[in-house]
């Protein structure tokens, strides 16, 4: 009869939705920015796939030998290497509770991950110029849907530091927000770590 | 809903706290109300959003039922003249479509909203609010793709729409730029519902209940949603490419710009056949469910049951060329994908040898549900033999394309997804209404939808075999041939049969009117059932259960129930509690706080904003910016609210109101 005894569980509500006390122990936020990312691999691997197929097929003169600007690529990738740097000094100020450092990292980092897409924004209207439009080629817009989808990533990961330090800002409870950064510092990691991959891929590796 | 106290009444059950709706709706008061249709439209219950999602994809059922009638009436005769050859392309695809995005998937959204959370002992998903824009991407996003109806035609490219048939010279409408935004959007909603779920099944299991201990519909929607998450991000690449094709000039998928065409197939059958075990899996797991109650046995072999479904799940990522014979993908891809396909039957066969060892020897119950049960193991068997023979390639060659291939896939796909979904609404709809439907009604559903079925898909082997190609608008005498292989014949047949089939799927709608008339509130444990979600009221409270219970057992409703007095080896189980006992027992041990996140506008705003901006790509580029606006302001006002209402939200302002309830993620 032992099962048959309803275990008079006296505060199991607070552990719905909370993140303290869940079954595995890792806190709900992260698990699911953690399955996002991992949907996101997807995302990328079809879109850095179909940039492989399609990367030789363009004319003769407007290929990437004749566009790639490598040294100005190299330094934005750099800037948007060093946003990660950043973004780890944010979320240990965080851990710490320091609410004034943090934001400043964070700033940082926005304002690092604002420079990169800057630099790409450039870099695209250099290419435009010299004759390579989104439908110019196979290779044309393969390569502007697959790095314009990673700006696009990067510039929905400014927008969330600068909201997290507007929410830091008002610090109406004064709870802990590390895991919001966290989590925020997940994604800038991710979006990082694809840049690298797209920046092998796409520019280093010859044709 | 955002506080319950415990003011413990005599028989020890919970009253809600008294909440006075707040007395004025301005932007920044959210909604409170219990009753009513506002409790409906800003629900964030993961129960009520089940409903919501099982009702509209009822509805799409229909809807695609309807499209499937004419369909069959077009072909009942030689020459048929009910629709154009245009109209009959935009049948056809938006009848899978329908059938496929707007019926089987969120119909198992509708299953594992409502069900997982009570299986696994919780009180909601981990995110509620993020399930309440999902639901309202999938309504948004199909009423989307619908309107395309009377907007200059659907989409006619069929339901894998292949390039460049897809490509605007040979679809100048925009049927096909409805139906790829329109999947974009109800896409999120099986993305953001699949990390929700997840996260449920991973982090809020009731103490005790370990993975092996789990309900095995839950394990199923588990891999279910594993398959979406991986799945859905390769349709979306491919949805924007054809986006970019149709909407912005580029050439990805144009030949004579040098484009590969077979690019769109491979992205397509990556998503695509994992798609097709999203769609059954959920049925496998209801049956897996539905077997042992009524053979009164537990489920025979539940970690194989469950490591066949992850072995499927796996698997199903490596076979999709075997959509792909016949275009040429060379011998060496082909014979592994051919192997790589054989091997899938094992897992799935597995599953099949376990279903009836569940039922042998068992002391069989006939209900309905325990009918659809048994019709689908038949059923998709079938489906299954039909499936081996084009997974070897060279028979493929000459079934592929043919009725022979519609007849596979809908003997598993109505045999199975469908009838799994049929047999799961007659077992769980008491414990959803607090009604049971009706039996006799019941087994005519059951019986002319299988005979419906039968006729109408068993017949397509033949037409198949004898070369009628799918997709095909008008059958001609010329061709019919002679004898028993006499293609009218066999089309009328089929088509007399979906009319059948269409009446046995209707009497479902009669029943449930009928049954909620004249019956009676359903007992609380008709079924003598085993797992979690029986251990609740019928329907269950709002906040599921008044104690989360501890687990020991699989299947621990029954455990306790039935106490084991044998021996060893030998089980002898005695009955020595009812249902009432253990929920009474539940309820007067009930928690002090239960905390339940409260309603919010936000996911309703932010998911209508995504179809605006759809219109928007199709029609004028400031309906992008409006929407886009829609989609920001919802996003900040949702950042910014907290999960449960805070006391101001209420009228008169609760003393507590949501102040010191946990944070709810949302
Ligand atoms: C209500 C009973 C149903 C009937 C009578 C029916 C009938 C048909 C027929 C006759 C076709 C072939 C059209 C053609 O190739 O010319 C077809 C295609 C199809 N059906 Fe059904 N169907 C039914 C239910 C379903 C269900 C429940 C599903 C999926 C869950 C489904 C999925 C499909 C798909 C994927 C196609 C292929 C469309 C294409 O070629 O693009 N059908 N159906």
């Amino acid at each position: 009869m032992a099962d048959t005894a309803v275990h008079a569980a006296t505060d199991h509500g607070h552990d719905d939705h909370g993140t303290h006390h869940t079954t595995t122990g890792l806190s709900n936020n992260k698990l699911a920015m953690w399955l996002f990312l991992g949907s996101e691999c997807l995302l990328f691997g079809g879109l850095i796939s179909t940039y492989m197929l399609y990367r030789g097929r363009h004319s003769e003169n407007l290929g990437p030998d004749q566009l790639w600007d490598i040294p100005f690529t190299s330094a934005s990738s750099f800037v948007l290497l060093m946003s990660s740097l950043t973004m780890v000094l944010a979320v240990t100020a965080a851990k710490r509770r320091d609410d004034r450092n943090t934001s400043l990292w964070l700033t940082v980092t926005a304002m690092l991950g604002a420079l990169f897409v800057a630099g790409q924004i450039y870099e695209f209207t250099v290419f435009y110029r010299e004759g390579l439009g989104f439908t110019t080629s196979l290779f044309s817009s393969s390569f502007y849907t697959l790095t314009g989808f990673h700006g696009v990533h990067v510039t929905v990961g400014v927008i969330m530091l600068l909201s997290v330090v507007g929410i830091l800002m008002k610090r109406r409870t004064g709870e802990d927000k590390s895991e919001l950064v966290e989590m925020v510092g997940l994604y800038w990691h991710f979006v990082d770590i694809v840049w690298i991959l797209i920046f092998t891929l796409v520019y280093l590796i010859p044709a | 809903m955002a506080l319950i106290e415990r003011p413990a009444t005599r028989d020890g059950g919970l009253v809600p706290a008294v909440v006075t709706p707040s007395s004025s709706y301005g932007v920044f008061r959210r909604p409170v109300e219990t009753k009513g249709w506002k409790s409906w439209l800003f629900t964030i219950d993961h129960k009520k959003l089940g409903i919501m999602y099982g009702v509209t994809a009822i509805f799409f059922f229909f809807l695609g039922g309807f499209e499937a009638l004419l369909i069959r009436a077009q072909l009942a005769t030689n020459e048929g003249t009910i629709l154009s050859a245009d109209k009959y392309n935009q049948m056809f695809t938006m009848h899978a479509t329908t059938m496929v995005f707007l019926f089987v998937m969120p119909m198992a959204a509708a299953f594992a909203n409502y069900f997982v959370p009570l299986q696994i002992g919780a009180r909601d998903v981990a995110f509620p609010r993020i399930n309440a824009f999902g639901f309202w991407c999938f309504l948004f996003g199909a009423i989307f793709i619908n309107t395309s109806w009377f907007l200059g035609g659907a989409a006619d490219g069929g339901w894998f729409m292949y390039a460049p048939n897809s490509s605007v010279p040979f679809s100048p409408t925009s049927g096909i730029d409805f139906w790829t935004l329109g999947l974009q959007i109800t896409g999120i909603a099986s993305l953001t519902g699949a990390i929700n779920l997840i996260v449920t099944v991973i982090n809020m299991r009731a103490p005790g209940m370990s993975l092996m201990k789990m309900p095995i519909f839950t394990w199923m929607i588990l891999i279910v949603q594993f398959l979406l998450l991986f799945a859905i991000p390769v349709i979306t690449v491919a949805l924007f490419l054809l986006m970019f094709q149709r909407n912005f000039d580029a050439t990805f998928f144009s030949v004579e710009a040098g484009a590969d065409p077979l690019l769109w197939q491979h992205l397509f059958w990556i998503f695509g056949h994992p798609e097709v075990y999203i769609l059954i899996l959920p049925s496998f797991g209801i049956v897996s469910e539905v077997l042992p109650v009524f053979s009164k046995k537990p489920l025979f072999g539940y970690p194989l049951v469950v490591f066949s479904g992850a072995a499927i799940g796996f698997v199903g990522w490596g076979v999709w060329a075997h959509h792909m014979f016949a275009s040429g993908l060379g011998p060496i891809s082909v014979a592994v994908f051919s192997v790589a396909t054989m091997a899938i039957a094992i897992p799935t066969g597995v599953k099949i040898v376990n279903w009836i060892m569940t039922m042998w020897g068992g002391k069989l119950v006939f209900t309905t549900a325990m009918l659809f049960a048994i019709g689908l193991i038949v059923q998709f068997t079938i489906g299954g033999l039909s499936g081996v023979t084009h997974a070897v390639a060279p028979s493929d060659t000459q079934q592929t394309d043919t009725y022979y291939i519609v007849a596979h896939f809908h003997y598993v796909l109505f045999g199975g997804a469908v009838l799994g979904i049929f047999s799961g609404l007659y077992y769980w709809w008491p414990k959803m209404f607090g009604k049971l439907l009706n039996e006799t009604l019941g087994k005519w559903n059951f019986w002319l939808m299988i005979i419906g079925m039968n006729l109408t898909f068993g017949p397509m082997h033949i037409i198949g075999l004898q070369g009628q190609p799918r997709r095909m608008y008008q059958t001609t005498d010329a061709r019919a041939g002679e004898g028993f292989f006499n293609l009218n014949f066999w089309n009328l047949v089929a088509s007399i049969g979906s009319l059948i089939l269409g009446i046995g799927a209707f009497l479902f709608v009669i029943n449930v009117f009928y049954s909620h008339r004249k019956n009676g509130p359903a007992p609380l444990d008709p079924w003598d059932a085993r797992s979690l979600e029986w251990m609740t009221a019928s329907p269950p409270k709002e906040h599921n259960f008044d104690a989360i219970p501890t687990v020991h057992h699989l299947d621990e409703f029954f455990h306790r129930k039935y106490e084991d007095r044998g021996e060893g080896e030998h089980h002898e189980y005695h009955q020595v509690a009812t249902a009432e006992d253990v929920l009474a027992e539940q309820e007067a041990n009930a928690d002090k706080h239960i905390h339940l996140p409260s309603p919010s506008y936000w996911p309703i705003v932010l998911a209508f904003g995504l179809p605006v901006m759809a219109y928007g790509v199709i029609y004028n580029i400031w309906l992008i910016v409006v929407g886009g606006a829609i989609v920001m302001a919802a996003m900040y006002g949702w950042g910014l609210e907290p999960a449960t209402a805070t006391p101001d939200d209420y009228d008169p302002p609760t003393p507590e109101g949501g102040a010191e309830l946990e944070v709810a993620h949302g």
